[in-house]
């Protein structure tokens, strides 16, 4: 029997190929394969390298963020600071490399501090994040919310509320620099959800940080350090919002701490919300967040193409992101 | 359970915020001149109305353990229809502003209750449709409020020597904690947020006032959003953004807890009283000259308040969970 | 007179599974009537069914001489049945007169008379003895009061049968007299009470018939003073006391006695449940843990296992004392734990049969934090093959699998890390007899090749066929330990009866 074990057939196991579990595990691919056609039938000019490139440009920080947002919400967690934690590094950067901040040696080592220290400090923050969440056991919405409010408040009395202009290739190749044609952000972009996908999959920290939000009692009895794994996770979503922050000011060759990345905790949990990853935690996609994105930019740059106002396209994304939980919720019934 | 740190937890709760606010006047009394001035006082109190009644809407939603993230937008959709219909006078704009709100508030209830989405979720989305909304409705601008219908007296009249928004916001709170403290619904709105199970065991019908939880708070925010109309004499459809957050600090501050079931609609008026005076005072002491901290110092006292209040919470109620 | 409830042929199914089988209950007025059996007899799903949380299959109810189905809790209680739940179902954050009156306000000109609330909770609570401040939070009171404002409430409602689900287990002596006294007031006022509790000792106190729920049937119904504290456990487990006489087997005895004990727990106490417990396992033999439903089996394991901080006892494991803080630390010091809710505290259930198996193993299974794919493959389906686990693959997720499968995929989760101790908690339950048949002999054969197991079970048959020696919990205590001939079901059930003397007579006599 033992032998045979394995090759038994099916009993109850078996995919169901009904509609709803096809639409609940396809949908976000489908609805970007529609898009793109319904683009390609409506859209002048839409299949054109710059229009790619627009598209793409769009979406990088978000799906940066989002990244490190799905990573956070596959614990059970969610992190409303990325937005604050953009404007930080984009306020820090500029008066690195300006030299506002101290004298620099050499314009080199500014530009290469004005990459390492930003970045760093928002890690620093969401280990912070971290650490309220699991040490003091603060709600994972409350405990981001502090720096929500605080740090864009931080990165404007920083500036005082100034926008930072400046030009400065070697700075700004991280949002305007190319690759072979392709824009650099993009590269960065496909790298770090790789790299995400990667880990998640094949890795002991991806399964762990999947195993506690799929059953966190489960997770502590099967020996995961659920404090650290946690913490390492807010983390990371800092870290991955400081580079956000740095390719939005660097594309915009400007810092204003009002604007970087603010509404970015919505655009990143909407992206993640569609792509299909549970926002209960526990099961969790980074390619999937990224086709998110990608759906929610292209109906805005559909309905914009199209003479549609801006303001509509809200509507069309809130509706896109109701209809891709509700979808959740049936395939899980 | 040791009682002692049962205490602390109520005392903080009721009277921390109260403590830090009398604090913070006494302390703007002693150092600025004029800070109690009848000017001063009534522009905070003119001011700071809108986000009491977006605070009072939030501070229920949270007592039944759930949270809206639309009112910011809400309270501009509701700004652009009350000054849309400000020429027809001003019961159109004020009831339309009303009637604005609680459509986004029963859209809410709607997803939530029936299609069962998180409220996180379901409102985050509500926030991005009700911004579209007002966007749409006011072609991408401030639409002008009419000067002629006397609609603009809601936000910058004075009834009795007192701010009229202000009156509103003060019947809302009465009204408010009557209903918490005084009717079934409001017993009902606190037990489902300190345990639905039980509630509903006991029998009560913890949907529906679920959803008239959220209906009020978007019907709250749609009377903020009037006022917001009459007081700067425009509809402002990108106004709001941030506003349920400085709702749900106000709250939290307020000392109720976001886990639910513990609340009190004073100690919310309070919290917004309280992180509203902390933008007064930075005001006045630039006004000294001593030192210039710029308007951005608000946001991040405001968020170590916040630190301050939820580190407490925490810290008690772990305390309270040990020795149980 | 008409009984005041008669419940006949009551049938219902989950799923497929039948949970009550034509299940009967006949309480009449003014008595106590206590209903009693194991975990998973039935008789909590007969309750939900009386009180509408439920829909009946099949049957019928008569309440007061008239037909009913209620629609919800709250419809019963409008008829007059109140419930009082095992867990404490009140709002800890508000005042004990909310408790009280939530659902049934007093009102003066449209709004709440809170004086006229306060005022009844109080007079309610007197009635109990119990004078408190009712303007108080709940949860400022200790779990006792709480337990007794709970029923209270129930009892405020003007209830002609008011039942109980375990009422005493967070009550202390003195509470539980005082809550006796209560039931004797309402017997006598002419309600009927239905009684569900697995203290014996309380039944007879208290109760005046009883009726013995097995498989989902009703067994058997009598006045409470025929039965003996034998014939209800008897009964309960469904043992005839003929065919239990089962040869006690010490195969891993001669054997088990040389060799020094893998775990060794004295004087343990953790929280309410586990006030003295003592027990030890040694390397290569099965040792059960047997007990009632509260007697404190699961609390112990869980301390040993680090997930529960105990009060106090020493616990030595592996020749280090207690040198365990927490599952991580067990598990490196080679424990292995199967929690008793498959659900909640055991699988992952949108995770693969692979990433489910290798969970405790996989820091193991890694260099430099990169999971070996290969052998993690090569280790699984090894394991598969090993328990014969019925899959359609590795990656098949686990939630898709049956109870006994599911199982099985959780004890070679310990398995795969060569554990020196296994810590089972009822290990089948929930799962088809072939299942149950085969893991029981896994877990023989685990044993013979020398690893140490734990394993609770409140199935009788179960653990007095796998184990060598059983220690019987009681009340949270360490109530016998039985070895050798004393390995017998007759002897277990008098040790969970009446403890360790009459246990110590059974087995000699």
């Amino acid at each position: 029997m033992a032998d045979t074990a394995t090759t038994l057939p099916p009993a109850h196991g078996a995919p169901r190929f009904d509609v709803r579990t096809i639409l609940t595990r396809y949908g976000a691919w489908i609805a970007l394969a529609l898009l793109i056609l319904v683009n390609l039938a409506i859209t002048p000019n839409f299949a054109t390298w710059q229009t790619l490139n627009v598209n793409l440009t769009q979406v990088c920080a978000i799906v940066i963020v989002g990244v490190g947002m799905t990573l956070v919400i596959a614990t059970g967690g969610i992190d409303l600071s990325v937005g604050a934690l953009m404007a930080i590094a984009g306020a820090l950067a500029p008066l690195i490399f300006l030299g506002k901040l101290f004298l620099l040696p050499h314009p080199a080592i500014g530009v290469a501090l004005a990459f390492i220290v930003p970045v760093l400090a928002a890690a620093a923050l969401g280990w912070f994040n971290g650490w309220l969440v699991t040490r003091l056991r603060i709600q994972p919405i409350i405990a981001t919310l502090v720096l929500f409010i605080a740090g864009r408040g931080i990165a404007q009395v920083f500036t005082n509320g100034n926008l930072q202009v400046f030009n400065l290739p070697s700075f700004q190749f991280i949002g305007l620099g190319r690759v072979f044609g392709i824009p650099f952000q993009a590269v960065l972009m496909i790298v770090i959800v790789a790299a995400a996908a990667w880990m998640l999959k094949r890795t002991v920290f991806g399964r762990q940080i999947l195993a506690i939000g799929g059953n966190e009692k489960a997770a502590r009895l099967s020996g995961i350090p659920v404090a650290s794994v946690k913490q390492r996770v807010y983390l990371i979503s800092g870290l991955l919002s400081g580079i956000a922050g740095l390719i939005v000011i660097a594309r915009n060759s400007a810092a204003d701490a009002n604007l970087v990345g603010l509404g970015m905790e919505l655009d990143a949990i909407a992206a993640v919300a569609v792509g299909g990853t549970l926002l209960t935690g526990g099961r969790a996609t980074v390619i999937g967040t990224l086709v998110g994105a990608l759906i929610i930019q292209l109906v805005r740059y559909t309905l914009l193409a199209n003479g549609v106002p801006d303001a509509a396209a809200l509507v069309a994304k809130a509706a896109i992101i109701v209809l891709a939980v509700w979808l959740q919720r049936q395939g899980r019934r | 359970m040791n009682s002692i740190p049962l205490k602390l937890f109520q005392g903080t709760g009721r009277y921390g915020v109260l403590l830090a606010l009398f604090a913070l006047i006494l302390f703007g009394w002693v150092r600025y001149e004029n800070f109690l001035g009848a000017f001063n006082v009534l522009s905070v109190l003119r001011y700071n109305s809108m986000f009491a009644l977006v605070a009072l809407g939030m501070c229920f939603v949270i007592i039944t353990g759930g949270i809206d993230l639309s009112v910011g937008s809400t309270a501009a959709f509701g700004s652009v229809v009350a000054a849309l219909l400000s020429p027809y006078g001003v019961m159109p704009g004020l009831l339309g502003g009303l009637a604005a709100g609680l459509v986004v508030g029963a859209y809410n209830a709607f997803i939530i209750t029936r299609l069962n989405i998180l409220p996180f979720i379901a409102t985050l989305a509500t926030m991005l449709a009700a911004s579209g909304c007002a966007l749409l409705l006011a072609n991408n601008q401030s639409v002008s409020v009419s000067y002629e219908t006397g609609f603009v007296e809601l936000g910058q009249g004075d009834f009795l020597g007192f701010p009229i928004p202000a009156w509103i916001a003060l019947i809302a709170y009465l009204l408010g904690s009557l209903i918490l403290n005084f009717t079934s619904l409001g017993r009902s709105v606190l037990a489902i947020g300190g345990n639905e199970d039980a509630a509903r065991l006991m029998g009560l019908p913890a949907q529906r006032v679920k959803a008239l939880v959220y209906l009020a708070s978007g019907g709250l925010a749609g009377l903020s959003g009037v006022i917001l109309a009459a007081q700067f004499g425009a509809g402002q459809p990108i106004e709001g953004v941030g506003w349920e957050l400085f709702a749900i600090a106000a709250v939290v501050v307020g000392g109720t807890l976001l886990t639910g079931g513990v609340g009190s609609v004073g100690s919310t008026l309070a919290g917004v009283l309280l992180l509203g005076l902390i933008f007064n005072i930075l005001n006045f002491e630039n006004g000294l000259g001593w030192i210039s901290l710029s308007a951005y110092w608000q946001s991040v006292i405001r968020g170590a308040f916040l630190l301050l209040v939820v580190a407490i919470q925490a810290r008690l109620s772990m305390r309270a969970q040990e020795t149980a | 007179m008409a009984p005041l409830l008669s419940m006949h042929g009551i049938d219902k199914r989950f799923a497929g599974i039948p949970a009550l089988r034509s299940a009967e209950l006949v309480v009449e007025r003014g008595e106590v009537h206590a209903l009693i059996g194991q975990n998973g007899a039935g008789k909590s799903t007969m309750i939900k069914i009386l009180t509408g949380y439920y829909r009946k299959d099949a049957g019928e109810i008569l309440f007061d001489g008239k037909p009913v189905e209620f629609s919800s809790p709250q419809d019963a209680q409008r008829s007059g049945i109140s419930t009082i739940y095992q867990e404490i179902n009140l709002v800890p954050y508000r005042s004990v007169t909310e408790n009280i009156c939530l659902g049934r306000e007093k009102r003066r000109f449209g709004l709440l008379d809170w004086s006229a609330m306060h005022e009844e909770a109080r007079a309610l609570l007197a009635r109990f003895k119990i004078g408190i401040d009712v303007r108080r939070p709940l949860m400022a009171y200790p779990t006792a009061v709480q337990q007794m404002i709970a029923i209270a409430r129930a009892i405020g409602f003007e209830a002609k049968l008011v039942i109980m689900d375990e009422p005493t287990s967070s009550l202390d002596e003195r509470e539980v007299g005082v809550l006796f006294g209560v039931i004797r007031q309402l017997k006598e006022a002419g309600v009927s009470v239905i009684f569900v509790s697995h203290k014996l000792d309380e039944l007879y106190a208290v109760c005046d018939r009883v009726t013995i729920m097995r498989d989902g049937r009703t067994v058997q119904v009598a006045p409470m003073t025929q039965l003996s504290r034998l014939d209800l456990v008897t009964s309960m487990l469904g043992r005839e006391l003929s065919q239990v006489l089962h040869e006690g087997h010490g195969m891993a005895d001669a054997a088990g006695e040389a060799r020094e004990h893998v775990l060794k727990v004295q004087n343990l106490s953790v929280g309410r449940k586990v006030s003295d417990v003592s027990f030890d396992v040694r390397p290569g033999e099965i040792v059960g843990l047997a007990g009632l439903l509260g007697a404190g089996r699961t609390e112990s394991v869980r301390a040993v296992f680090g997930a529960d901080r105990p009060d106090a006892g020493t616990i030595d494991f592996a020749r280090r004392e207690n040198a365990i803080a927490t599952p991580s630390d067990a598990i490196r010091a080679g424990m292995g734990f199967c929690s008793e809710d498959r659900k909640l505290e055991g699988i992952i259930p949108d995770m693969s049969v692979r990433e489910n198996l290798t969970l405790a193993l996989m820091p193991q299974l890694a260099r430099r934090g990169i999971v070996n794919e290969a052998r993690s493959r090569e280790i699984v389906d090894r394991f598969i093959k090993r328990l014969g686990i019925r899959c359609t693959g590795p990656e098949q997720r686990i939630r898709e699998l049956s109870g006994g499968n599911q199982q099985k995929v959780l004890l070679a989760r310990w398995l795969c890390m060569n554990p020196k101790l296994l810590i089972l908690d009822e290990p089948t339950r929930g799962i088809d007899v072939g299942a149950k048949a085969e893991i029981l002999s896994l877990i023989r054969e685990l044993a013979g090749q020398g690893l140490g197991v734990l394993m609770i079970s409140s199935e009788l048959e179960e653990v007095v066929e796998a184990a060598s020696r059983i220690f019987v919990l009681r009340d949270g205590r360490t109530a016998a330990e039985l070895r050798g001939d004393a390995v017998n079901e007759q002897s277990v059930m008098t040790a969970m009866a009446h403890g360790h003397e009459s246990a110590r007579e059974a087995a000699h006599g």
